[in-house]
């Protein structure tokens, strides 16, 4: 039987199971999603109207960081692609795994400057881990599937399928052939670690005096936290996350020591500084958590395990590199343990122990709710509590997002979404969103704030529309928080457009939208507030906190400082700003 | 290993490197793309299809220390659509270049001494036209410089240059 490209383009995605798509229609799409419709009529495919592109694209990050499948959406041509783009680059940078489909003007309109044509392959080069053009309808089936290959193996990451509106017409038709798997000659990530680096990295793990090991979101890309968990166990290390590590390894557990950089712990902190050996596991030493290069983890060798060997020393060079997939690397670990029957001394750092609890001891996340104004680091603890910390969490991007990352306290991976590298506001709801559709009966938070709610807050719609019954958590602080922290640490206090003068009756917007809102101002309704709205599981809550004006997120080390330099309260910065003066 | 910009530049070595690339559409804006969004430089670039009409070969000369180099051939084995990266500064290689020289003569003397000069560089003058020279030279980069050089006494009308190419002496060939 012959089929159209839209059709074919139906069947690629049944082919790689897809069930949900998130999309936005337009003009250069309509076949195939007149092709959709039919497949939702038959029950096969869910589609998930946004209320724009960039709505449609952080919804589909949601629904793939929370599970281990890719998040697949589609777009029209022009403005349809580049309000695609912001997603696109955030999933680039967190390695999310995403099948972006974009309809282009028909061939012959193409370079005519055609109405909506945009060159989106060109402009989305610096931000896929790959695109393709789509030139003749025998190409739609394979670049589909080496597009959701590449978006899945390797380090993930999102791939743009470009197609053009006369290839999905039906003018043409063929045959559909699926090839059984893909073949890229070019394409071959490594996914086995080398056994002789693993056995030095054992060498060097047992001459250890101070080591750490510090995770990263790669552990969670590979499903590689339970043997993360062991292996920080089996050797009684320290262990630290990054931001998008969270949940990589139980924060419950007592060798935890919180998440690292700009404002992690000041004991996980401390611990990089004075380590002499750093077992990094899928992360990628970023900026936000090395501070100043040259001022980094000075006594330390590093053992750097990552799926992607441009990521091992591009920002610290590493001693021993080992290139492959998380999981992998960590169980032929553990089978050379077994093979050459090695006894992690479990007493060996206990030392090192003793310097690491000391600086625990500083307790640097701790603050006082007072009886006036709600602390956000109160209403986040609080939320942690009522949801017994197993809620999913998705974050935007500033303060709240840092407030959520100190005091939620992950214990399983995939239960934190949010945006690390690009720091894309506006992330959170419509992340949320996604993950509500992955995980229909668990509870799903959205912890944001007033600045950022507002940058995709008519996904409000797309939440009446699918019945998600979201708990949105806005830490309503009047100001776009985090860079007003900066301007009074660093800009002697000139607050340069940081207040909203004029924000909405979040209330009120939550009603129009179909939803139920609740201001909350008063720190002893904080509890009450998030018990009613998480134990409705049928309709959405927009609870409004109004928090603290000109709270600051501590611990905080300033961009340049190195890890041993940390303000921990507003004491610590205003004696720094003296000094420099 | 990674200190300031300043220091950067002291190490920055000349470095060439071949990679071979499917033949797509694109192939070579991802390439040079690639090292303008991460800041890298490029000497020189060329680009054609090779006896298998699916792959692309390149050379491409940059300069950058240790570090960056290293960052550069990881990010191109990086490119999806590359297929094999060789740095051949490496290996034993042979580089080449060619040039177009375009002289304008004054006088017989000068005609003279133009060809002259040529004749040294092994170049050869494939157009005279009006007392215009134009010569062909090829060589290592180093020698069509050398020979721009003995010409700055003449009238340069215009000069064109292909960029370098080069390829592994013996058996260590850069093939699928």
């Amino acid at each position: 039987m012959k089929l159209s490209g839209a059709e074919i383009f139906i069947e690629c995605l049944k082919a790689e199971k897809v069930d949900t798509i998130f999309g936005y229609p337009g003009g250069a799409v309509l076949f195939l999603y007149d092709e959709l419709y039919k497949a939702e009529e038959r029950g096969e495919i869910r589609h998930i109207l946004a209320r724009h592109e960039q709505g449609a694209v952080h919804g589909a990050e949601g629904y793939a960081k929370s599970t281990d499948k890719p998040g697949v959406c589609i777009v029209t041509s022009g403005p349809g692609a580049t309000n695609a783009v912001t997603g696109i680059a955030d999933a680039y940078m967190d390695s999310v795994p995403l099948v972006v489909i974009t309809g282009q003007v028909p061939r012959a309109l193409i370079g005519n400057d055609s109405f909506q044509e945009i060159d989106i392959v060109g402009i989305t080069r610096p931000c896929v881990k790959h695109n393709f053009l789509v030139t003749k309808i025998e190409d739609i089936a394979p670049t589909m599937q080496k597009a959701f290959h590449i978006a899945m193996s390797g380090r993930p990451g999102p791939v743009l399928v470009d197609i053009p509106k006369d290839l999905t017409s039906g003018v043409d038709k063929i045959a559909f052939d699926y090839p059984k798997d893909v073949k890229m000659r070019s394409y071959q990530p490594t996914v086995k670690g080398n056994k002789r680096q693993i056995k030095t990295a054992l060498t060097m793990i047992a001459k250890a005096k101070k080591p750490i090991l510090y995770a990263g979101g790669g552990v969670i890309s590979s499903k590689g936290s339970k043997e993360l968990t062991e292996f920080g166990q089996a050797f009684n290390l320290p262990v630290t996350t990054t931001l998008m590590g969270l949940g990589a390894y139980p924060s419950n557990d007592k060798q935890y020591v919180g998440m690292l950089g700009m404002h992690g712990t000041y004991e996980a902190n401390k611990a990089m500084h004075h380590a002499d050996l750093i077992i990094a596991v899928g992360a990628r030493f970023d900026d936000r958590v090395t501070g100043d290069l040259d001022k980094f983890s000075p006594d330390a060798k590093v053992i750097h395990i990552d799926i992607d060997p441009a990521s091992i020393s591009k920002n610290v060079k590493a001693h021993n590199p080992i290139v492959g997939d998380i999981k992998e690397v960590l169980q032929s670990l553990f089978t050379i343990i077994k093979e050459q029957k090695i006894k992690p001394d479990k007493s060996a750092y206990d030392a090192w122990w003793k310097e690491v609890r000391s600086w625990q001891s500083v307790d640097c996340l701790k603050y006082e709710q007072d009886e006036k104004h709600i602390k956000a680091q109160f209403v986040v603890e609080k939320l942690w509590e009522v949801t017994k910390g197993d809620a999913y969490v998705s974050s935007d991007v500033g303060q709240h997002q840092m407030w959520a990352a100190q005091y939620y306290k992950f214990n399983k991976p995939n239960r934190w979404v949010n945006s690390g590298g690009l720091g894309t506001m506006g992330f959170g709801l419509p992340a949320a969103m996604g993950i509500q559709l992955a995980h229909p009966d668990e509870k799903v938070a959205c912890i944001t704030g007033d600045g950022s709610i507002q940058m995709c807050i008519q996904e409000l719609g797309t939440c009446s529309q699918y019945n998600l019954p979201l708990n949105i958590i806005n830490l309503n602080n009047g100001y776009l928080g985090m860079v007003r922290q900066w301007q009074e640490f660093f800009y002697e206090e000139r607050y340069a457009m940081t207040y909203n003068k004029s924000l909405p009756d979040f209330v009120k917007l939550a009603e129009a939208y179909g939803h139920v809102g609740i201001r909350v101002d008063k720190p002893a309704d904080v509890e009450g507030a998030l018990k009613e709205a998480l134990n409705d599981t049928k309709r959405l809550y927009f609870l409004d906190f109004v928090t603290e004006p000109q709270g600051n997120v501590y611990p905080m080390i300033p961009a340049g400082y190195g890890h041993n330099d940390m303000y921990l309260n507003k004491q610590d910065a205003l004696d720094d700003m003296k000094n420099k003066k | 290993m990674f200190k300031t910009k300043a220091e950067e530049h002291i190490k920055r070595t000349r470095h060439i490197i071949s990679i071979l690339m499917e033949n797509e559409t694109g192939a070579l804006s991802r390439v040079s793309g690639l090292f303008s969004q991460r800041g890298y430089n490029i000497e020189s670039l060329t680009v054609a299809a090779t006896d298998d009409a699916t792959l692309s070969r390149m050379t491409l000369v940059t300069k950058g220390n240790e570090a960056s180099i290293e960052q550069i051939i990881k990010q191109l084995n990086k490119l999806i659509d590359v297929v094999k990266v060789m740095e051949l500064s490496d290996y034993q290689h042979i580089e080449r270049e060619i040039m177009f020289v375009k002289i304008a003569a004054t006088n017989m003397e000068s005609c003279a001494s133009i060809k002259r000069m040529a004749d040294i560089f092994r170049a050869s003058v494939i157009d005279v036209k009006n007392k215009l020279y134009t010569i062909e030279v090829t060589g290592s980069p180093d020698k069509l410089d050398g020979f721009l050089e003995t010409m700055v006494e003449h009238k340069i009308i215009e000069v064109v240059r292909s960029g370098a190419m080069g390829i592994t002496r013996g058996n260590n060939p850069l093939k699928v």
